[in-house]
């Protein structure tokens, strides 16, 4: 017996807070009002909701938002490891709790004060005397950023392909120019240019300029999962999952996958398109538009050659403004991306892909019928295509 | 004085760690079907042997890939850097510094050298060089 996920749950509510630098509130706070407005865009209840599913690093307990949103049953709850890596396979949970009965109302968030909090990008390593174990191999050499640990991979990459960090500052240049138009975004009416781009300082020579680099943000997003059989009795159109995957390749590691015999591609996001495209019977041509995760634009060109949308090594030509802007064949990150709008793990992107699906982004592609998310690369990652069927 | 940030060492990298101690680059060896490993780990993937012993890696190796970090700055890290990637000639590739060497100079594919260096700190690292090509 074959059981598909195809088109047997919905995402039917989409939630945000403000995003910002300093959110002034507390991260389980960002985390209820997040999942208060995408139920509240849903028109349920959370007296509705039996599911809670968000990622291993978020500090919220399930427990927590429940008593605060006063949910009094709770049948499901479960994370997802890796970052923004989990960002889709937050909703492959959700689809595939619904899909089995385990649960009928799903909210998948992440919220966290990841710019006046806890930082990623490696302020808080500076006053450290150890390094924790997964940095053993790499941090004493001087990786100790996202970005660097990106940018020793992607140097390779450009390496084999002839690719220039000029190529990069094209998905820069498309995601402000998104953002620009969006108001919920941080970089909203402040395009760049290519030239912008290359003025920008150096973050991890020659590979990462500052505007390479995605934001810093604070804020929250909540996504309510159901099945879209109900879905379609609510408040808005079904983004309906036609595909939700998630994605290991061998000898991977958090961010610094060096080991393998090939380091110029991302095979976690292989495995994920290789059953994106199987699950939901599409090819990339039959998908409209895409938010593809952005925390460091290299891998943007990479996730383009993963997915099929080219081949290997030919994204440096495929990826042009014109292509992947409003009004192109692909407009990709059409809130802006996490680079333009705000970063958060790429729960902001996926809200994106459900107002496209919706026909109300700011920056509407005609004719929407199927959108791709993609989730963190350079780390076990996701996958998730989006149907309005 | 020069230091470094140091290693948590776990019951599976310790050895490594005593090695550089020591002067030098230890990998694993499967006691199961002899292929080498790195970075440490208790099991084979190959045969899934949970014995292994040691050998000393020649140090030599070409250059698989490099950057410059540029910021943030470190405070074990004065001006510019090169943290490599160095494919060994034992066939494993490790992450390391590229030093004495005009960044300017630094192409994918040369020829590279390493040994260890102690630090003021007790950090103990491997440390990489060009080599003249044999
Ligand atoms: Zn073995």
């Amino acid at each position: 017996m074959s059981v598909s996920l195809r088109g047997r749950a919905a995402i039917a509510g989409i939630g945000q807070t403000e995003f910002s630098k300093e959110s002034g509130r507390s991260e389980l706070q960002l985390a209820c009002e997040a999942a208060k407005a995408a139920l509240d865009d849903a028109g349920l209840s959370p007296r509705d909701v039996d599911g809670l599913v968000t990622f291993t690093m978020d500090s919220s307990e399930e427990a927590e938002v429940a008593r605060n949103l006063g949910i009094p049953r709770l049948t499901l709850f479960s994370r997802i490891p890796y970052g923004g890596g989990g960002a889709c396979a937050v909703v492959h949970q959700a689809a595939m709790a619904v899909a089995t009965g385990a649960a009928e109302v799903v909210v998948c968030w992440r919220a966290f004060n990841e710019r006046s909090g806890m930082r990623f990008g490696g302020a808080a390593m500076a006053g450290a005397t150890m390094l924790p174990p997964f940095l053993d191999m790499v941090g004493p050499y001087g990786l100790l950023t996202p970005a660097s640990w990106v940018a020793l991979q992607a140097r390779r990459y450009m390496h084999e392909y002839g690719v220039t960090n000029e190529h990069f500052g094209r998905i820069s240049v498309v995601d402000r120019k998104h953002a620009a138009n969006n108001p919920a975004a941080w970089f909203h009416g402040r395009p760049i240019t290519i030239e912008d781009h290359q003025a920008s300082r150096w973050i991890v020579e020659p590979v990462l300029r500052l505007l390479d680099c995605c934001q810093e943000s604070d804020g929250g997003v909540a996504l309510v999962v159901t099945s879209t059989e109900r879905a379609r009795d609510l408040r808005h159109v079904p983004a309906v999952v036609l595909a939700a995957a998630q994605g290991c390749a061998d000898d991977a590691e958090l961010m610094t996958s060096y080991y393998r015999p090939e380091i110029s591609g991302l095979p976690e996001m292989g495995i994920v398109a290789e059953q994106l495209w199987r699950q939901s019977g599409l090819r990339p041509a039959d998908v409209q538009t895409a938010f593809l995760y952005d925390h460091f634009t290299p891998f943007v060109l990479v996730q383009l050659e993963e997915l099929g949308f080219c081949k290997r090594g030919e994204a440096k030509d495929f990826a042009t403004v014109e292509r992947l802007s409003i009004g192109g064949e692909l407009p990709i990150n059409t809130s802006g991306g996490l680079l333009g709008e705000a970063y958060i793990h790429g729960m902001n992107g996926i809200a994106e892909c459900v107002r496209q699906i919706r026909g109300t982004s700011c920056n509407q592609v005609d004719g929407v019928e199927h959108v791709l998310a993609t989730a963190g690369t350079g780390c076990p990652t996701s996958g998730l295509i989006l149907g309005r069927v | 004085m020069s230091y470094r940030l140091g290693p948590t060492t776990t019951p599976d990298t310790k050895f490594f760690w005593d090695g550089l101690k020591q002067g030098k680059i230890l990998v694993q060896r499967c006691k199961g079907c002899a292929r080498l490993r790195h970075p440490p780990r208790p099991m084979c993937p190959h045969c899934n042997s949970l014995l292994w012993d040691t050998i000393e890696a020649s140090g030599r190796g070409t250059l698989h890939s490099f950057v410059l970090p540029r910021h943030p700055q470190w405070p074990w890290f004065e001006g510019t850097y090169v943290v490599a990637l160095v494919d060994l000639e034992e066939g494993l590739r490790l992450v390391t510094n590229l030093v004495d060497v005009d960044p300017a100079e630094v192409t994918i594919g040369m020829p590279v050298e390493g040994r260890v260096e102690h630090f003021d700190d007790g950090v103990s690292l491997h440390q990489f060089r060009p080599r003249s090509p044999r």
